[in-house]
This record gives structure tokens, C-alpha cells and sequence, in this order.
């Protein structure tokens, strides 16, 4: 069975994390081999996730740890630990 | 196995605050700052209300600690806390503005990739300029809440499809339809935009 594009789209994020059945996966991988848009949407998405998992992409406030851990200091110096339960 | 040791860590060190040394509580969510914050900021859309909320969803995990049990990990506990705290502030800041919680479309809603005819990578360095950064902290941000949720758990924070469908309280099937819409959507929004800045400007002056 040849798949069509429009198919293919359906299989792009199982593709990329390699959840496909075995079957769908090498149709999927067949169409790709001659499909320039395919390709290309595929590569895109890829490359997409690649620069929104950088750690870069979102950065800390400035001096947020610090005012971060001073607010806990607050509480934790508080009385006592957090309550304990089945003890 | 460095990932087992970490784990065995962290519920001693839970032990131990939880026995009265409080003070490691620091310790404990060091490694966790960032993703409580991000979580927060694709929520809130900006830095101040994120700041505060995840500092409320630390303080609510230390007031709760006693309640963590170890059938999770507790990077996935705090997690679901953050998303918790996110989503109800802005319930609270929708009796002003609506923007629905729930799904937009409908579960079997189809999302279109945007076409190219090819793709030219776009190297990670150009997470260094501002521009680019800021394009796809809004792309992210602008996904309806149920797909961003799924695509910042997993695609952000690096879950696995079964932690994201606890977190969520879904199957992992409805994970996978979810992550699926997300990135495609993100695909066709952002693969256009960034295929252009490609062409306008090169990243480097020898690329
Ligand atoms: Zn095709």
C-alpha cells in the first residue's frame, strides 16, 4: 500500500519518536525517500524541537533563585517540618 | 545509572526534611527551578505572575512533602503541582478575560503542517539572538492550553509519554494525539517564520 501525503502528516510526531508500528514506519519511511515535502515538513518539525527543548529558549529572571530561596528561607525557618503524616 | 542514584537521593533527602532538616529542602529543588518556572511562563505569559506562581507551587510542595509517595518521581509530582497553581490562577484571571481551558476543537481537530518545498537547518546558535528566542516562546505560548500542556510536559520537560499522561490525567493515547496537533501546529507557524528569517539574514558569516 502506497501512502499519500496527507497520511503521512498523521505519522510525522510518532515517526520522529519512534512509536510507529513496525509496517506504518517502514511506509512511512518509504515515502520519504522520494517526497521532498514530506521531507521537508518532517525535517522542519524536527529541527523545531530541537531549538524549543534548548534551555536557552526561556531564561531565568534575574536573581530569581535568590528571591526564590529567601521566600522559603521564610517558611522553612518557620517552626516546624512540614507535617508528617502515619507517624 | 546516575539517574537510579539521583532518585534513591532525593526520597533520603525527603526523608531527612521531612525527619526535621528543613534546610535541604533547598537542596531538593535546585534542579527544578527551571522547569517550574517555564511551566509557569507558557501559562502566564508573563514574568512576574510566572515568578510568583512558581514559588507558590514550591511552597505548596513543601507544605505537602509528607504527601509524596514515591510512586512518582519527584520532579513529576512537582511538576503536576506547578500545572495545578498555573491553572488556577488563571481561572481566577479569567473572571476578567476568557480564555478557555478546554479544548477548542474537539479531539479529532486536524492540523495542516505549512509546506516547504525544503529545509534549510536552523542551528541552535540562533537561540543567541533575542528574535528567535521570542518567536518561539510565542509560537508555545499561543497553543490552545490542552496542546500546550501536552507539548511542555513532554517535548519541554522531557516527560515521558507515561509520566505526561499521570501528570495530565490522561491515556497515553490522548498524550500522543495531543503531542501530535502541537507540534504540527507549531510547525506551521513557526516553519515559515524561521525559513524566512533563514533567508533574510545567514546565522553566521560563514554558513
Ligand atoms: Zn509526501
Amino acid at each position: 500500500m502506497v501512502l499519500e501525503c496527507k497520511h503521512v502528516w498523521e505519522h510525522i510526531s510518532g515517526y520522529l519518536d519512534g512509536t510507529l508500528d513496525s509496517e506504518v514506519q517502514m511506509q512511512v519511511q518509504k515515502h520519504l525517500e522520494h517526497c521532498e515535502i514530506c521531507s521537508a515538513i518532517l525535517d522542519s518539525t524536527r529541527n523545531i524541537l530541537i531549538l524549543t527543548a534548548d534551555d536557552r529558549v526561556y531564561e531565568l529572571p534575574l536573581g530569581f533563585s535568590e528571591r526564590l530561596h529567601a521566600r522559603l528561607d521564610k517558611e522553612l525557618s518557620g517552626l516546624a517540618p512540614p507535617e508528617k503524616s502515619e507517624t | 545509572m546516575a539517574e537510579a542514584t539521583e532518585l534513591r537521593n532525593e526520597l533520603q533527602m525527603i526523608t531527612s526534611i521531612l525527619g526535621g532538616e528543613t534546610h535541604l529542602f533547598h537542596e531538593l529543588i535546585r534542579p527544578y527551578e527551571r522547569s517550574v518556572y517555564v511551566m509557569a511562563l507558557s501559562f502566564l505569559h508573563n514574568e512576574a505572575d510566572a515568578e510568583d506562581t512558581a514559588q507558590e507551587a514550591f511552597l505548596k510542595a513543601y507544605r505537602n512533602l509528607s504527601s509524596f509517595r514515591g510512586d512518582s518521581k519527584f520532579g513529576t509530582w512537582l511538576i503536576s503541582i506547578t500545572l495545578n497553581e498555573a491553572r488556577s490562577r488563571i481561572r481566577r484571571k479569567n473572571a476578567v478575560k476568557i480564555e478557555s481551558l478546554d479544548e477548542p476543537t474537539g479531539e479529532d481537530g486536524h492540523v495542516s503542517p505549512a509546506l516547504l518545498r525544503d529545509w534549510r537547518e536552523i542551528p541552535s546558535e540562533s537561540l543567541e539572538r533575542q528574535e528567535v528566542r521570542h518567536l518561539l516562546q510565542e509560537a508555545i505560548g499561543s497553543l490552545p492550553p490542552i496542546y500546550r500542556e501536552t507539548f511542555l510536559l513532554r517535548d519541554v520537560e522531557e516527560l515521558s509519554i507515561a509520566e505526561a499522561a499521570q501528570v495530565l490525567k490522561i491515556t497515553a493515547v490522548s498524550v500522543k494525539v495531543r503531542l501530535h496537533r502541537a507540534r504540527m501546529m507549531l510547525q506551521k507557524s513557526l516553519a515559515p517564520q524561521l525559513k524566512q528569517m533563514n533567508s533574510k539574514r545567514r546565522w553566521f558569516p560563514w554558513s
